[in-house]
């Protein structure tokens, strides 16, 4: 693995080999002392050409759990916003010593356009909405946890599809780990052509609430979701998950959400707080992976001793 | 894959080297009554359940065994691309503990340095012993056996087998010339 920039085109046995390194590193998250020497000596480099609090950080955390240092960056105080361009702050960063990239940016296919310019590593943060596959794999890890496998699982994605990255990428891991992906949102926050998507479609949520997993987005208001909706209350009347609706589905069932959550649009505040609700294990779990992917690009194979 | 000739000891060389090990952890630790023994991966952790086992019947007591997994230690990590990672589980708080680290081939000694580097992560053992089946010599470290099944003299070109029928489907150590 040289790169970590999209989930598709990973086999199912390639995505299981990186669950199972993550099982590991939550087991080393969970000592007394969680931090390993792994990466000593390296250094990560986080470019986030967009706000993140969580996926910043987790990946922070993650580098630092494995002993590598990390630098960081962000938009608003670099010189980017004195004109430089996104190829020479690559380039000044690599120049500094970097031995890998963790990247964020609003255009699709930036990450990729850095791999090449650099060389390094690169670690896709979320590019745009196109995207994002420590998200998908912090998600599958976490129904891998919970049910123990994804073969045969139903799993609902409700909300802004068409905008989000999380979706791309989480469609593309649960179908590769086998569970059937349902998607679910008004006719304007679908893609355009779904392509050859392995997904079904639903009008409503309330058709998806006999499923194993219900995976709730936010309307991304700067990507420009909220213009094409009526209103949010018509929005949370047919896809909002409240208490109510919660109260329908089966007791084995569970609720994600990747964050940041609009607790009484998409999620309803009791539900957000449900012991079904998986949303901290996302998070914990979201620096495991992060762990698991980096000792991948960065970390070596044992020598005969 | 079976054993390369020679064989240098049999199922029933190692059987009798693994209760004399048995034995002498159980002496120098008193009866064993503190010790929780340590596999290291992949062939220390049956020999850690085999010596587990023996020591259980000579005192009448059950030892507990973990497994460590050292590649997250190493260091020679930046040289070589990664493998996945076995699992490391020690049942109990080894703080104040006895623990004897358990390896099939003590060779450089860097596996049980980067071992003991794990250790120190997960408590304060009150001692650390070590015991392997085979000891071939060739040091790079300073870092000696406790308890030892059988010293091997090698040459740095020789290649150490050693087989455990819980992963190998048969018992056997042998020496073979690297190609």
């Amino acid at each position: 693995m040289n790169n970590f920039l999209t989930m598709e085109g990973l086999s199912k046995d390639e995505l299981t080999s990186v669950l199972d390194l993550s099982d590991e590193f939550v087991e080393v998250l969970a000592r007394p002392i969680p931090k390993v020497p792994a990466l000593r000596g390296r250094t990560v480099a986080m470019l986030f050409f967009e706000p993140s609090t969580r996926t910043r950080m987790s990946f922070e955390r993650a580098a630092k759990a494995l002993s590598a240092d990390t630098m960081s960056f962000s938009p608003g105080t670099s010189s980017l916003s004195k004109g430089e361009s996104l190829k020479d702050t690559a380039l000044t960063i690599k120049a500094m010593g970097a031995d890998a990239l963790v990247v964020r940016h609003s255009s699709t296919g930036a990450p990729w356009r850095i791999a090449e310019w650099t060389g390094l590593p690169v670690l896709n943060g979320g590019d745009g909405a196109h995207q994002h596959p420590t998200q998908a794999l912090l998600d599958a890890l976490t129904i891998r946890q919970h049910f123990g496998s994804l073969e045969g699982l139903k799993v609902a994605i409700v909300g802004d599809i068409r905008h989000s990255r999380v979706a791309r990428s989480d469609i593309t891991a649960f179908s590769t780990l086998g569970a059937t992906v349902t998607l679910v949102a008004p006719r304007t926050l679908l893609p355009v052509d779904l392509g050859d998507w392995p997904v079904r479609t639903a009008r409503a949520i309330d058709e998806v609430l006999d499923s194993d997993v219900i995976y709730l987005l936010r309307i991304q208001k700067e990507r420009g979701g909220a213009s094409v909706l009526p209103s949010l209350p018509e929005y949370v009347s047919r896809f909002g998950l409240t208490w109510e609706r919660f109260a329908r589905m089966s007791s084995d069932s569970v609720v994600m959400h990747p964050g940041p959550m609009n607790r009484g649009v998409e999620i309803a505040p009791e539900v957000a707080d449900h012991p079904r609700s998986l949303v901290e294990p996302q998070v914990a779990n979201g620096v495991a992976v992060r762990m698991a992917v980096l000792f991948r690009l960065l970390g070596g194979e044992a020598e005969d001793v | 894959m079976g054993c390369p000739v020679p064989s240098v000891m049999g199922a029933d060389d190692i059987g009798r080297a693994v209760r004399r090990m048995a034995h002498e952890i159980a002496e120098r630790n008193e009866g064993a009554g503190d010790v929780i023994l340590v596999g290291i991966h992949t062939r220390g952790v049956p020999l850690a359940r085999r010596l587990a086992e023996v020591i259980g019947e000579i005192e009448a007591t059950s030892v507990p065994v973990g497994t460590l997994d050292i590649g997250l230690y190493r260091d020679d990590l930046s040289q070589r691309p990664t493998t996945a990672l076995a699992h490391t589980q020690i049942p109990v708080d080894i703080s104040g503990h006895a623990v004897v680290l358990v390896d099939d081939v003590l060779y450089t000694g860097r596996t049980i340095r980067a071992a003991l580097d794990a250790l120190a992560d997960l408590g304060r053992p009150r001692v650390v012993q070590l015991a392997a089946l085979v000891d071939r010599g060739h040091r790079q470290l300073p870092i000696r056996a406790d308890f030892v099944g059988k010293n091997l003299p090698t040459s740095a070109s020789e290649r150490v087998w050693v087989h455990l029928t819980e992963i190998d489907g048969e018992d056997g150590v042998a020496i073979e010339e690297r190609p």
